[in-house]
Parts: structure tokens; sequence; C-alpha cells
């Protein structure tokens, strides 16, 4: 190390020689570096081996909005938590059991995250004076300035162990650093006994073709890893993860945004419609565009448009003829398109939009997770103007409330905003592959011929039990007709300023969308049905939500947990649900959305509020720690 | 060999047409009800295959009064919704009615990227100058120095001249005509409707209320427009005047109104107008003459073929990718990958 700093003697003696193989439950490890430290790839491996061996996964990613922002800056670190165990994996977890710090900044970023008995791997190399500096250390002994002495630090060189391991590659300099990533992940996988078959699998995916001594050069890193953490007795235990008790069935690792893509699909091919997405790439939605662009095999147009605007309106006029249309948007695509949706509200039409909800306002916070566009998606247009509105509330439940969000608007001819955020979004589980012999069928209303009873075409002439009206598209013979903005007569569709007329057509509109409360199950609570505190949550912070309250209830408290996917409308039997319990408490990612709508719908009830706008998931910890304080008036 | 045979009537909706009296769209409107049949005859097109797409503006009531499938939408997303309705169903004849407003300021964007993609969309912009709806603002194409209600002093911004702005944008179709011009306007519909590809054929207007005369200078009547436009055509001398014998050539990189006899100018000295010429340098000129230092140009501008058109390009990857996919359904996807089974 340039500056003498001797961190490697000092701490590794910490440690015990031991080499026992320890059964645990469940870990939580968390990898950090530069964002272009390839943080995600290594977490993604770690997560998706150990998804391979049957754990319970569940992962974020917390990256920065730049993607390479200045190197050794805290403002630069990229994160990857992951967390796997035995048993039901619900969320990522809190604090984790092992910090992989590729520099210091990522040090500094990360020891808040620390479990008190936490195990810190920090490369060696990195911990010069500069760098120390750059990552605003006021002293030159991280270690010390964050308390973290009485941690087991491990400090292995991995940029010079990696560049020795790499010699003999060929390979210049600034290729062999890059590699460093994957000795990082041999050490964790010699530390959590992991086998190497799938990283490598995919590291020759990835590399073989196209530059095969950059995939040899991976590969060895992660040998050399491996090899290193066996052979410095530097980790006194190593650990083994039982499989979790999944139940039977094939299972893969899923990401919400491409569980998103999936039940998009899906909804498509059991309606016989094919699939339109008009988007326009916004963090943290993206992925579901690349997505739906890979599979054209299924039939998927998409169209990456000018801007928010021209993604829901091509998709608007896909609709019109005859295509599943989807729109894919984060808070600030969701505040451009506000218009269109209006006119897709008019005109009566399929339409799903997903809003993959990101912190506000205005840009805020692009990679961080908030639940704060519920209002938006509830109210926020011209007009009244109602949508179906539905969260999904886990990386793989993405996949239903996405099928169902489709089923929903071809169905019952009405736009329908589908809420997930960016830590589902980007995170994963495993996920037991449905099959879709599973689904039901989805049938629109698709009109291609005239009723008996009509002369010519009546666009808007209702189904009696849904309201939906039917979709005749352009090139079915005889049904020419023509929709629009402007206020429609009941019937023809036709222009209409009759007063009465749009007294019934507003009734009409906000009836139709009120009825799908038919169609969506019941509300379920996770819990008795008597108790004194009921948690109320939404979308996705289920994970939390559920580990909280579970583990209070293990404890034997009085508490349930009553968790919504179904927001507009919400389902028939909620109030009968909210009468059972003492005290209601709304927790949500915003400043009370959700517990704002709730008093509007439910006024006889006194809703309290659990709040947090820090662009971070809820802990288990704050939670546990609000429902005693409310468990204990 | 063509099975479509219609009139103006079978594309005539039931609806009255709201229009002001003397207004330039019913002429324009009789031109596209004319043009119609003529397409569905020449390009093999059943009935139920057109559909008509507005955004807002006077023009943009245009889908009322065809009897087509229709869309009447939002203020300037014609564009936009007409690319999804392509895209979705490219064997649909899509056509797109907007205004000076809806195209060239609030849907900007979307005109210029449905130009860049090609899609094969037929759009008759009408340009009037102004915005009659909202009952008199200037609008993007408004002269400079133009006194309307929202510049009292007159403007102190430059027009746009569409033309100038679809070629400039390397469009592959655009045409010119004046309402009043109901004949050349059909022939140009007609002929871009052919096109495969953009086309777009403005239309200069006439709001009677809000912008009388604005083109009158040079389109006021059948004697003025014969002295103050030329009527191109593919293959044919730049000719133009009551008598053919005022005529275009180029003076270095410049456009020169010359006379046949006059000056020792012959009509081998007279431009031959080329359509289908792929660089843009000269339709750009042409487009861009403005009275009284030049005739106003008409008829078919630019015409170039490009294969590189976006509804059928999107569809045939599909169908591409389709075939060469060993994914055909939601279960073989489902199953793709790294997948474990649990036992």
């Amino acid at each position: 190390m340039e500056s003498g700093l001797s961190a490697p003697v000092n701490y590794n003696k910490l440690l015990m020689d031991k080499q026992n193989v320890k059964e645990l439950k469940d870990v939580v490890i968390r990898f950090s570096g530069d964002s272009g430290d390839g943080m995600q790839l290594t977490g993604t491996l770690f997560s998706d081996t150990s998804a391979l061996m049957g754990n319970g996964i569940s992962t974020f990613p917390d990256y920065p909005a730049e993607i390479r922002a200045p190197q050794g800056t805290v403002a630069g670190v990229s994160g990857f938590q992951l967390h796997f165990g035995s048993g039901n994996v619900t969320n990522p977890g809190d604090y984790c059991d092992v910090l992989v710090a590729m520099n210091p900044a990522a040090l500094k970023a990360n020891a808040k995250w620390l479990k008190p008995d936490a195990t810190v791997i920090i490369d060696g190399d990195t911990l010069t004076e500069k760098s120390v500096q750059k990552a605003g250390f006021a002293t030159l002994d991280p270690i010390k300035e964050l308390g973290l002495e009485n941690h087991n630090v491990v400090v292995p060189n991995i940029t010079s162990m990696t560049k020795e391991a790499l010699a003999e590659t060929g390979l210049d300099n600034k290729s062999i650093v890059k590699c460093k990533n994957m000795f990082a992940l041999g050490i964790c996988f010699y530390i959590y006994n992991r086998p190497f078959d799938h990283a490598k699998k995919y590291i020759d995916g990835k590399f073989l073709k196209k530059n095969p001594a950059v995939a040899e050069a991976n590969k060895l890193a992660m040998d050399a890893g491996y090899n290193y953490a066996a052979n410095t007795h530097a980790f006194a235990n190593t650990y083994d993860v039982a499989p979790s008790p999944l139940e039977k069935g094939v299972y893969r690792s899923i990401s919400g945004n491409v569980a998103t893509a999936w039940g998009l699909l899906a909804a498509s091919e059991k309606s016989g419609r094919p699939l339109f997405c008009g988007s326009y790439p916004i963090t943290p939605a993206t992925v579901i565009l690349e997505e739906l662009a890979k599979h054209k095999s299924l039939g998927a147009k998409t169209v990456q448009a000018e801007d928010e605007i021209a993604g829901i309106c091509t998709s608007i006029g896909a609709a019109f003829a005859g295509n599943f249309a989807v729109t894919t948007t984060s808070g600030p695509g969701l505040s451009l398109k506000s218009e269109a949706l209006g006119l897709a509200v008019m005109a009566e039409l399929p339409l799903v939009v997903v809003d993959v909800q990101r912190g506000g306002p205005s840009t805020g916070l692009p990679t961080k997770t908030e639940q704060s566009d519920l209002v938006q998606a509830l109210y926020g247009r011209n007009g009244e103007c109602p949508v179906v509105v539905l969260a999904a509330s886990t990386p793989s439940d993405c996949f239903h409330y996405a099928f169902q969000a489709g089923k929903i608007a071809m169905e019952h001819m009405t736009p329908v905003i589908l809420l997930t955020d960016g830590f589902i979004a980007n995170g994963s589980q495993p996920w037991r592959i449905p099959s879709m012999s599973d689904y039901p069928a989805i049938v629109p209303p698709v009109c291609t011929a005239l009723d008996e009873d009509e002369a010519q075409y009546m666009p808007y002439k209702r189904n009696p039990e849904t309201l939906a009206r039917r979709w005749a598209f352009p090139g079915t013979e005889g049904l020419e007709h023509r929709i629009g903005g402007l206020e429609k007569d009941k019937l023809k569709g036709s222009v209409s300023h009759d007063p009465a007329n749009h007294q019934i057509m507003t009734n009409t509109r906000a009836e139709k969308v009120a009825r799908v409360v038919n169609v969506i199950p019941d509300q379920t609570v996770m819990g008795a049905d008597e108790a004194d505190v009921l948690v109320i949550g939404w979308g996705g912070t289920l994970g939390h939500l559920q580990t909280a309250v579970e583990e209070l209830q293990a404890e034997g408290k009085s508490i349930a947990l009553c968790h919504f996917n179904y927001i507009n409308p919400l389902p028939a039997n909620v109030r009968d649900i909210f009468k059972r319990y003492r005290r209601l408490v709304v927790c949500e990612l915003n400043a009370g959305q959700f517990a704002g709508y709730l008093r509007q719908n439910f006024q006889e009830f006194t809703f309290e509020q659990f709040n947090k706008c820090e662009g971070q998931p809820f802990t288990v910890i704050e939670l546990k720690d609000k429902f005693n304080e409310l468990l204990a008036k | 060999m063509c099975t479509y045979k219609y009139t103006a009537a079978d594309f005539k909706s039931d609806q009255e047409v709201k229009w002001c009296a003397g207004c330039g769209d019913h002429a324009i409107l009789n031109s596209v009800l004319k043009a119609l049949p003529e397409v569905a005859e020449k390009q093999n097109i059943p009935h139920k295959m057109f559909t008509v797409i507005s955004g807002i503006g006077c023009s943009s009531r245009f889908p009322y009064y065809v009897r087509s499938y229709g869309m009447h939408t939002i203020h300037g997303r014609a564009n936009a919704i007409a690319t999804g309705v392509k895209t979705a169903n490219p064997d649909l004849s899509v056509w797109v009615a907007t205004g000076d407003g809806d195209s060239l300021a609030i849907g900007g964007n979307h005109f210029i990227h449905a130009i860049r993609r090609n899609v094969n969309l037929n759009v008759v912009l009408f340009n009037n100058e102004i915005y009659g709806l909202t009952k008199g603002q200037y609008s993007p194409t408004s002269k400079l120095g133009k006194i309307t209600k929202t510049s009292p002093y007159g403007t102190v911004e430059k027009p746009f001249n569409p033309g100038e702005l679809v070629i400039g944008a390397k469009g592959t179709f655009f045409a010119r005509s004046i309402d009043a011009e109901m004949e050349l306007t059909k022939n140009c519909l007609v002929e871009g409707a052919a096109h495969e590809g953009f086309s777009i054929v403005e239309v200069l207007q006439n709001c009677v209320i809000f912008n009388d005369k604005t083109h009158a200078l040079f389109a006021g009547d059948k004697a003025t427009r014969a002295e103050n436009t030329i009527t191109l055509k593919h293959g044919e001398k730049m000719l133009f005047g009551s008598q053919k014998n005022k005529g275009l050539m180029l003076d270095g990189m410049k456009l020169k109104v010359v006379t046949v006899g006059e000056n020792g100018v012959t009509e081998d000295d007279i431009l031959t107008h080329d359509a289908h010429e792929k660089d843009t340098t000269l339709h750009v000129m042409l487009a861009a003459m403005k009275y009284p230092d030049y005739p106003v140009a008409l008829g078919v501008i630019r015409l170039v073929e490009d294969d590189a058109v976006y509804d059928k390009k999107v569809a045939e990857q599909v169908e591409q990718v389709k075939a060469d996919s060993k994914i055909k359904c939601m279960d073989d996807l489902l199953r793709s990958g790294a997948t474990w089974e649990i036992k």
C-alpha cells in the first residue's frame, strides 16, 4: 500500500483461525464499489447462484443516478444487497452480515448498514492516502474512524492479487483490473460454500464468443479469490445456508421489471390481442421496454417514442387499432402522459400504464424508491377522469398484477395504471414458474358485426353488467365510427354538448370503473380477524411489513397486516375488515397519500400513519419499533 | 382488377359540417372526399380500411365529416396517435388531418419524428397561418410582424415554412396546394397516398374570419395564381404564368425567375423538375420560394423512394424474429434461461 497503512496485519489478526462449517438460517451480503466496479453483476451472480441452490432470495440494487460518478467518491458508490436464507425470505434485509467494499468510499457509504458482528471485506490496495481522502475521511484510518475495530475486518489486496493472478493472460492492465469484482465474488463463494457453475456459465455466455481472453480472466479471478479465501485462514468459518422449503416446482429468479414485462406478454397471449408498447426510456422503468423489445417472437411491437407523450399516444392509436396497448414510465413521465390518459378515458380504450415509482417531485431521486405517485395515479388528470389503479407488491407478483391490469383494461375497456416502484422493479426473488394453463382467458368485447337491433354501429353501447363498450377495430366491415376527446353522445359517440348527456357520461365512466370491484378478489388479512393493531400497506412495502408483523406475531403481539394491491376500486370488504381492529396504521413511503385516500373513502375510522421519504425501503427494525409503540398505547 | 369502386358520397358522413361559411376547409374536405375513392380504386383498398386521425383545431374536426374509422384526439398528438394506429395495423390507410398550430407548434416533436421514421401516413396540413378555433392568435406560420390578438403590436418571431421543415427533416414526400385548387389538392393527395412512406400535403387555406386573404396576394383568384404560383410536375419544365413563358433557372446556387424569349433565355435553360432526386437542396429551395420574389411552388415538390418505412419494418422484424426464435409462446419464455427444480 502506498500510504503505508498496515491495516491487513492489524485487522486480520482479530480473526480466529477456524475452518468450521456452520449452518446459518439466513445471511445478508452487501456488495459495494464504484459505479463502474461491476457490483450489480457481482451481486446478481451471487444471488442467482444461491437461488439455484434453493435458497429464498430477496435483492436490493441501490445505485446512483450517474452512470460513472466521480471514481472513489461516496456519491459514486453502487450497492447491491442480497438476503438469502433457508426460510421464507420476503425482503432484502435491513443490515448486512458481510459488506464487500471495493474502496474506502464504499465503506464509508455503507458502514451504517452493518450488523454489530458483521464482516467487512475491503480491498486493501485502495486504502491509500489519496483514496481515503477522496472518500471524505478525516484521518488515514477509515476503520477506526468509522468505529469498526470490533467488526471482523478483512483487508485482502484484491486489486494486486487480481493483477497477479491474471498476469499471464496477456490482457492489458485496465481489462485485468476490471476482473477484481470476480475476485471478490470468489471470496464470498468460499465463505458461503457456493458452487461456481452458474457464474462461470454466465461469464462464458457473456464473453466467450466476443472475447475469450476476458471470459478466461474473469473465471481465473473468481478462482483466485476463492483460493485466497481458502488459503489465508482469514475467515474464521465458512457457512452453509440450507435450501428454503419452497413449494415443489420449477423456479427461476425474476426481477420486478422483467416480471411486469412478462405479465403484459401473458395478457397479450391470453387475449389474442398483439402487444404494443409505446414508451420512452426513463429510470427505473426502462427495463420493461427493453425486455418487451426482446420478445418480438411473441408478436410484441415496441416503439421507442420521441417523448413520453408520444409513448402513450402511439399506444392509444394501437389500442384503437385493436392491439393490447401498454406504456411504461415513472413519475415524471406519468405527469407528461396525463392529458393523453384523459383521452383514453374519454375514448374508453383499453390501455395499461405502468408507473415504476421513484423519489419525486420533479426529477427527484431517479434510482431510489418511493410510493409518492399514488395520488397522481388516482387523480392527476383534468376533469372527472377515473381509471383503475393496481399496485404490485413483490418482484414476482408484478407478473400477476401486470396480467390482471391487462385483463381488466381489455375486458372493461378502460385505462389501468399499474404502480410498481424502484425497489421491487430492480429487486429480484425466486419465482415458481406458473403454467399459462393456470391463467384465465381474457375476453375483450371485440365487436365484428352489428347487433341485431343496430342499423349503424353505436360505439358507446354498453355491456349492461360491466358498462364496457365494445371494441371495433378499423378494418372491420360495416362498423366505421368516430371517437375522440370531445364529450360523446351516450350511444352514437358523436360530439355532444348536451348538459344531461355529460352528466350521464360522467356518471357512467365512474360507475364502469367502480364495477371492476365485482371481478377483483376480497381483501385478505395476514393474522387474526381481530387485533389491537392493523397494519395497512400497499404495493412494494409488503416484504418489510410482512416480516415486521410476523416477527411481532411470533412474540405473541396482537397485530395483523392488511396489504392492498387493488387501489381503485378498493375491494368490497374493506370496511368490514377495518371495523374489527382497535388501531389502524397506514405505512407507506410517501407523506400519507393512501392514508388520505382511505380517510376519504372511510370517514368513520381513524387512520394513524407511518411514513418515510428517504428514497429507501422501510427497515423491519423501524417498523417493529413503531408497531410496538402503538401496541403499548 | 380492382373491386373497390366508391364515390365521394360513400365517404361523406351524416354529420353536419360546422365550419364557417366561406372557410377553405370546405374545399379541402371536398378534395379529400374525391381523393379517397380514387385511392381505394388505385391501391385496391376497401372502405373499411380508411382511418382518419386528427388533433385539435378547426381542421381537426375533419374525422367527423368522413365516413370511415376515425379519432379526433388531443392537441398536437395526431401524428403520434396515427403512428400507433399504422404501426399496429400497417394494412390500414391512415390519414391525418392537422393544422399549422397542431403539427408545427404543440405537436412539432411528433411531426418531425413521424417524418424521420417515415411512417406510411397521409397527412393533410391545413395552413391558414392563424389559430382559428381559439379565435385569432398568431401561429408558427404567421408572417413576421403579423398583428393578432396575442400580438397586438405585431409578432417578433419568424415563421416556419412547412416545406422547408419537412424536406429539411428528409421527408420523403412533400406537396403543396391551395384550398381553392381542388383538383390539384386531390391529385396531390392521391399521389401522396400512393407513396410508401410519410406523405404530407400542405394546403394553403383561407380562414375567412380571423386571417382572411392571408394567401391572397398570390392565391386570391385564378389569374393571380397563374402568375404568382408554379405547379411543379416531375419531369416537366418549371414554367409558369398565364402564357407559360416564365420559368425558373439556376443562377449560381440560387433560383432565378426568367422569361423565355427574353435576354436570350430559351426553354432549354429552364430547370426540369426532378421530384425523385434524393438530395434535398433544390427541393428546399423550391419549397422556400416566397411571393413576390418568386412564384409559390405548388404540386409534388418531393417524392423519393425509401425502403425504410417504419410500420413496414417493425412488422417485418416481428415476423423475422418469430421465424427465428425458439420461444413460440409464453410457456416457452417462462422456462427459458436459468431455472431449477424443487422436488
